[in-house]
């Protein structure tokens, strides 16, 4: 268990690692630099301010501080929001996009394995047929269709939601929808395949036979087990809620990382985008890590030794 | 029946070789074709044809091309006007006779850019997808074929490349290219390919065991081959689905990348920008936002049913 954890986490950190000086050499790749665009600065200010910034080293020892300065959660400084540090616009606006994307994870979960679930228990009738018609339609029509379409009927048209913003629980309704409705329809069809296994398996007619209640079957049994798949998928569900609340704070207006992330890439505010894609990076590949783990934590019958990929 | 037990028998004269004919099965004929013999792939085809949904789906897609091929020139040629060229008296009109989608805060005409957009994202999705095809091919076919060492450094490698987000690797790398219909699929191929290598690598894991891939190795076929006449000619299946399936995937990073300001630039459109550019007065002029949106969502489903459709057709045995 110790060396599964301790492979996993090796690999997370090589892969961050990679990230990391990927966004590095290709930062530096790009011509000019951030004197470039700015008025006609006199020589002797651009040598000092070149010193100050650390650009007069040759790229490897700029590397190398920028690897320790990351080390110690710095990310330098924002080029186009005076005197913003990068770690300080991180942290101011993560805190609404970390409740709008706890909510969503939260929502996705439930709602999700809800919906795969009435859909196995009444397979081939008509909820299973309706739910599986909205698990192909969330799975093919892209987030930011869906925001604006909700956005369009119940704000702007209906009325009966906020149309943008971020103060109270209401404003909360529109874009976890937006945000939730491909992971949820993956989770039901996850949840539905896997509880349809389950559910003509020995196990559940052994249960039957010594006369277990239908209700004790289905908890102890059929959704314990059925609910495997769905583990396996937060890794990628946390990422797709992630990017997807770029774009959906831009469309309803929320103060989060993603608008940022919107803003600095459209004004080519290199620092910050890179500040932002190795937070991202950390973010994603812990989710990840944390996935890897709880798998083998919930389902003993995965042998450790034989789990994927040593 | 005779009320005499003892019948008269035939007398021998009557008898011929004829007679002594064996009547049981007669090996010959159980060996001779009685119907027309179908190969795997009309078995498949025949299967898809039955699946009401997925031929509803190809067919659309076939529309959906078709138009996105003749729909821009045809109209330019009738209205004397093309997906560029901007009329600022007739700004965010609604759809009218003369321009059928409506027009653009430009005064463009919604109709043509809604078609040239999708000729875009076709192309980014089916261009992503081969280059994935490509890659992920000769990657997973090396790693399966060869196994051992080299497959475990390889999978390695792809797999911390995996690891790493993939929008986040394409938005970086746009960042900094120039962003054009070449760089954002060189950007959506980086990562891309991973995942069919990953199928091509189980299927040809598993094949590479089986008595006939023996026989042409002890014939002295050398590795090439083995991997591309007997390999992966058999792996073809899960391969074609998997590129069915990804197409999609590649419409709707490239719509996301145009969200961010790096797809197609101006004057060309694709969906994903078109929509983007509509959000702004999304809400007075629904028209700019809703074509372009039914186009992509209805050409993204229809890629999915169709792929889903042909894993049916093409392996019965996954079908729940």
């Amino acid at each position: 268990m110790v060396r599964y954890i301790a492979n996993k986490f090796f690999y997370m950190l090589v892969s961050l690692f990679i990230l990391i000086s990927a966004t590095f050499f290709l930062m530096k790749a790009i011509p000019g630099d951030p004197l470039t665009s700015e008025k006609q600065v006199p020589p002797a200010i651009k040598e000092r301010l070149y010193e100050q910034m650390g650009l007069d080293k040759p790229v490897y020892q700029q590397y190398l501080k920028y690897l320790g300065e990351i080390a110690q959660g710095n990310l330098g400084i924002s080029m186009k929001q005076i005197n913003q540090d990068v770690s300080n616009i991180i942290s101011q606006t993560f805190s609404a996009s970390l409740k709008l994307g706890v909510v969503a994870i939260i929502v996705a979960l439930i709602v999700g394995v809800l919906l795969g679930m009435l859909a196995a228990l009444y397979h081939r009738k008509l909820i299973d047929n309706v739910a599986m018609v909205l698990a192909v339609l969330g799975i093919a029509v892209p987030s930011f269709v869906v925001a604006s379409l909700l956005q369009y009927v119940f704000a702007s048209k209906l009325h009966w939601l906020p149309t943008m913003g971020f103060k109270g629980p209401l404003y909360y309704v529109l874009p976890v929808a937006a945000l939730t409705a491909q992971p949820i329809a993956f989770i039901a069809r996850l949840t539905r395949s896997s509880m349809l296994e389950v559910l003509h398996a020995d196990y559940i007619k052994t249960a039957k036979a010594k006369g277990l209640g239908w209700m004790a079957i289905l908890f102890r049994h059929v959704i314990r087990n059925g609910i495997m798949p769905v583990i396996t998928y937060m890794g990628p569900m946390t990422a797709n809620i992630v990017t997807g609340s770029v774009v959906i704070e831009q469309i309803f207006g929320i103060g989060g990382i993603g608008k940022q992330f919107v803003q600095a890439i459209s004004v080519r505010d290199y620092p910050l985008i890179m500040g932002i894609t190795i937070f991202y990076g950390v973010l994603l590949m812990l989710a990840r890590f944390i996935t890897d783990i709880l798998y083998v934590v919930v389902d003993p019958r995965i042998k450790l030794s034989k789990g994927k990929e040593g | 029946m005779d009320s005499n037990p003892i019948k008269v028998m035939p007398t021998p004269v009557d008898l011929t070789a004829e007679d002594f004919r064996k009547i049981g099965t007669d090996e010959k004929e159980a060996e001779v074709i009685q119907r027309e013999s179908i190969s795997a792939w009309r078995d498949a085809w025949q299967r898809l044809r039955s699946n009401k949904l997925a031929m509803t789906a190809l067919i659309i897609l076939g529309l959906i091309t078709l138009t996105a091929i003749i729909a821009p020139w045809l109209i330019g040629k009738i209205y004397g006007y093309n997906y560029y060229s901007n009329d600022l008296l007739y700004t965010n009109k609604a759809p009218s006779s003369t321009h059928w989608f409506g027009t653009d805060d430009l005064g463009r005409d919604m109709f043509i850019r809604t078609w040239m957009g999708a000729r875009i994202s076709l192309i980014v999705g089916l261009a992503a997808a081969c280059i994935d095809l490509l890659i992920g091919v000769i990657y997973g076919g090396i790693m399966g074929y060869f196994g051992g060492r080299v497959d475990e450094i390889m999978n390695k490698f792809s797999e911390i490349l995996y690891s790493i987000p993939y929008l986040l690797v394409t938005i970086l790398l746009l960042v900094v290219m120039e962003p054009s219909l070449g760089t954002i699929i060189l950007a959506l191929t980086i990562t891309g390919w991973i995942n069919m290598s990953w199928i091509v690598r189980g299927e040809i894991m598993q094949l590479k065991n089986r008595e006939y891939v023996l026989a042409s190795r002890s014939m002295g076929a050398g590795h090439g081959r083995l991997l591309f006449r007997h390999l992966l000619p058999n792996a073809v299946g899960p391969i074609i689905v998997t590129v069915t399936l990804s197409v999609p995937n590649a419409i709707f990073a490239e719509a996301f990348l145009s969200f961010l300001g790096l797809g197609v630039q101006a004057p060309v459109a694709s969906l994903g920008s078109m929509i983007s550019d509509a959000l702004t007065g999304w809400l007075y002029y629904p028209w700019r936002m809703l074509f372009p949106a039914i186009l992509i969502s209805l050409t993204m489903l229809s890629f999915n049913i169709f792929g889903d459709g042909l894993r049916d057709a093409l392996d019965p045995k996954l079908k729940k």
